[in-house]
């Protein structure tokens, strides 16, 4: 197992950098912010053609590069410091990683090519009105009439879902927890954007009424790859919230470094030098605990990820919340403006904390995982 | 997550395990776990230990054969720090010489200090002390007052043949670890009087049992005398006894603290974890696993030695790749004396009232021990204060805190 990263990897993220640092400019991430649609479209082909980021981590056999999670999570620190406003996480760390996870086949070669290639849109569709992500939270009904799958009910809170060709839906049939894979342009498909807090990632309601929907794999036996499913996503997650929280702190230490009072440069007193230390602690740490994901799903340990990926979002989501609030501290009323980009940051902080369960979920998950 | 190094390695490793079983036995077994970097419990013990380590040609691995090391790698050592670390043995008497002077010699040091000076510190023959801090230099270490001057007329018994005079040092040292056991001591002064600050100061090798050197046991809130307070007093040692050049003495010194505060987090963080399954076992017994805000609090206990263990694990792998090792070498002990801390007081917690009750002649548990010695290690090799400045001035490139 490989603990540090090697140059081909600090290439990979020095590339990804200059792209995002051209590509998703605080201008941009307050345009598409505003944006009913969230992301822009050129940016999002040329990562896909120039950069191959949407498959960098698909197997080749379906049109991906077949790099590990180690790149991936590089692409995902970099996304995350940008605050880059695309459908990137749900399409690559829920949509991606459900179908490499279903035991379906025949759906890895419809549908992660597609994906790979940056044409298709997908997320997965599992949280309902009470925001739920254990097994029990999924009530949306599935059945079978005339030998085929129909969905009748709703989801919500659906990361990208109002841009999504392709919905991976979790859903109830009478034998358990089922996947099933539904096109946005199925009959009785509803999809309703909804205007989030953190305007960087959008989220929507999705009705399905009677909806015809392909089941993925065996039916009732999704769970298990749903929850490994959530499991790689949640250290995904945690490397975009490392590179957010140190985002935030480089524009802390930034700002303490020129700012001025009592005619010494702000970052000279301790109380904010101190902060800015304990900020970078804070962000070693989440980093420790995203790689020490990474590595876990290289290496494919699946008692170590279990534990290794709660373990990341219980840590990594309170951290770069910490970490943007006291970015929002040290910079002083500035900071509290519409105008300056350290809200931006709070934002992603906070709806991040809850994109895959609370913290406290996730600690419990830990509990359990490690028979506490 | 284990370390894995490959097939030459695992032979180290198995022939390190199998040592370990064979002679981590009877007296030796039975002070698993016991010390730390400042833990003055079972010293007798511990010594011996430290010998058996030496006669097995266990101590300075990566060390040079003709200075009576291993001649092995870095890698070597770290698994070495591991395994010795997951044994449970206890903590080596002698770290302070083994891990501090020892690799500031091989740095710095002159050739003929490193003949004199490596081969009984391996034997565990000489023991040393780290003479740094003075009542009135802690944190600004670059105050020292303890003066060395010439007396080139001098023939300390220290020097060489024909060495040509003596350093006569005085001043006071103080907190100085495991001080009234050091045959040696390895002081900062300043060689240089007019001198101000950290220019002037050089790093000097002074034989402890002498007539000018007054070494006084100090308590510390353990009530062990592991500490101690050294009054010099024209102590004289040989002009050949200066590590690196004369007046460079503040690099000398940064060099050991970097190390301090580097390496001996390693074998420290098996430790903790040990603890931290120690206090989930207790909470076990006592019934607490379920009662929520104590759960949430274990679990972050837990997770705060698992990043403990990933961020060594990265700075390991990146000095095995030959890397510069990230932020995070930096960052560790700050994080690891500040959780250290919450995971003692949740264990005295979960211990209780029973928790409370010690042995006669103050005597304490393990977790009592490790509990109160837990407090030095917010203080010690830089208090977390200085750690912040160190981060936030050299890492994050911050403006300097006002000096005089
Ligand atoms: C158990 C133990 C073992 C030790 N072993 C050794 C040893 O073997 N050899 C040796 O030489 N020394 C040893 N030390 C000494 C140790 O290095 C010093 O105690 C330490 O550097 C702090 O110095 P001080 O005690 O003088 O406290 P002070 O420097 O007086 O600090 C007091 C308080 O003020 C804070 N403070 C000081 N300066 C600043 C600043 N600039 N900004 C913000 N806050 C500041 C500190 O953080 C601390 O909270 C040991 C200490 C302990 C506790």
């Amino acid at each position: 197992m490989d603990l540090t990263f090697g140059e081909e990897q600090d290439e990979l993220r020095k590339v990804v950098r200059s792209f995002l640092a051209r590509h998703s400019t605080e201008a941009d991430v307050r345009r598409l912010a505003a944006d009913p649609k969230g992301y822009d479209r050129v940016v999002w082909r040329r990562m896909a053609t120039e950069l191959g980021l949407q498959g960098i981590a698909i197997p080749e056999a379906y049109g991906g590069s077949g790099f590990g999670y180690a790149e991936l999570g590089i692409v995902f620190e970099e996304t995350g410091r940008a605050l880059l406003c695309a459908p990137y996480f749900a399409i690559v760390a829920l949509a991606a990683e459900a179908l490499l996870r279903c035991a379906d086949e025949a759906a890895r070669l419809a549908y992660l090519p597609g994906i790979a290639s940056g044409d298709t849109m997908a997320t997965l569709a599992l949280t309902e009105a009470d925001g739920r992500w254990d097994e029990q939270g999924i009530r949306l009904n599935a059945s079978k009439t005339a030998g085929s799958w129909r969905l009748t009910g709703a989801k919500t809170y659906v990361p990208d879902g109002h841009l999504s060709d392709l919905l991976l839906v979790a859903a109830r049939t009478p034998s358990g927890v089922s996947l099933f894979a539904v096109e946005s342009d199925a009959p009785g498909v509803t999809r309703t954007a909804l205007p989030t807090l953190d305007q960087t990632r959008k989220q929507a309601q999705i009705d399905f009424s009677d909806t015809p929907a392909r089941l993925l794999g065996t039916e009732g036996a999704a769970w298990p790859a749903i929850e490994r499913t959530l499991a790689t996503a949640s250290v995904l997650l945690a490397a975009e919230q490392v590179g957010g929280a140190a985002a935030a702190l480089d524009a802390s230490v930034a700002y303490a470094k020129i700012r001025e009072q009592y005619g010494r440069a702000i970052g000279s007193f301790q109380g904010i030098k101190h902060k800015c230390a304990d900020m970078l602690v804070e962000i070693e740490s989440a980093r420790s605990a995203a790689y020490g994901g990474l590595w876990a799903l290289d290496a494919g340990d699946e008692a170590e990820i279990a534990i290794a990926a709660a373990l990341a979002q219980a840590f990594c989501s309170e951290a770069f919340t910490k970490v943007a609030g006291e970015n929002i501290q040290v910079h002083g009323g500035i900071g509290f403006t519409w105008e300056h980009p350290a809200h931006l940051y709070l934002k992603r902080a906070k709806s991040s904390e809850v994109l895959l369960g609370t913290p406290s979920y996730h600690r419990e998950l830990l509990a359990t995982r490690l028979g506490i | 997550m284990e370390l894995d190094f490959g097939p030459a390695v695992r032979d180290f490793r198995d022939e390190l395990r199998n040592w370990l079983a064979e002679h981590l036995v009877g007296e030796f077994a039975a002070h698993r776990g016991v010390g730390g970097p400042t833990d003055g419990a079972a010293w007798d013990v511990r010594l011996a230990w430290d010998r058996e380590l030496s006669a097995g040609n266990w101590l300075g691995i990566s060390w040079p054969r003709e200075y009576g090391g291993r001649g092995l790698g870095l890698l070597e050592e770290i698994v070495f720090e591991y395994e010795y670390a997951r044994a449970n043995a206890p903590y080596r008497a002698t770290g302070n010489a083994l891990d501090l002077l020892g690799p500031m010699l091989l740095a710095m040091g002159s050739e003929e200090q490193k003949k004199r000076f490596l081969p009984p510190i391996l034997a565990v023959e000489e023991l040393w002390g780290q003479g740094f801090s003075e009542p009135g230099a802690g944190s600004d270490l670059a105050s020292v007052r303890t003066r060395a001057e010439r007396d080139d007329g001098g023939t300390s018994r220290s020097s060489g043949a024909e060495s040509g005079g003596d350093w006569v040092v005085n001043g006071q040292k103080v907190w100085t670890s495991f001080g009234i056991h050091a045959d040696w001591l390895y002081v900062l002064v300043r060689t240089d009087p007019d001198s101000q600050r950290h220019k002037g100061l050089s790093m000097l090798l002074v034989p402890a049992d002498q007539p000018g050197v007054d070494i006084r046991p100090i308590r510390n809130l353990a009530g062990q005398d592991e500490f101690a307070e050294i009054f010099l007093s024209d102590a004289r040692t040989g002009a050949d006894m200066v590590v690196g050049e004369v007046g460079q003495g503040w690099r000398t010194a940064m060099g050991t603290l970097g190390i301090e505060r580097g390496t001996t987090l390693l074998p420290q963080q098996l430790t903790f974890e040990r603890e931290a399954d120690a206090l989930i076992e207790l909470a076990r017994e006592r019934g607490a696993l379920h009662d929520p805000m104590l759960r949430r609090r274990i679990v972050d206990a837990w997770i705060s030695v698992r990043i403990m263990r990933t961020t060594n694990m990265r700075t390991v792998a990146e000095l095995v790749a030959g890397r510069t090792p990230g932020a995070q070498s930096t960052t560790a002990k700050l994080y690891a004396s500040m959780r250290h801390q919450q995971l003692g007081h949740l264990a005295m917690e979960l211990a209780g009232p029973a928790g409370q009750i010690i042995g006669e002649d103050y005597e304490l548990d393990t977790r009592q021990r490790s509990f109160l010695l837990s407090l030095a290690e917010t203080i010690y090799g830089g208090s977390s204060e200085i750690q912040r400045n160190i981060i936030g001035e050299h890492l994050l490139g911050l403006p300097k805190d006002p000096r005089p």
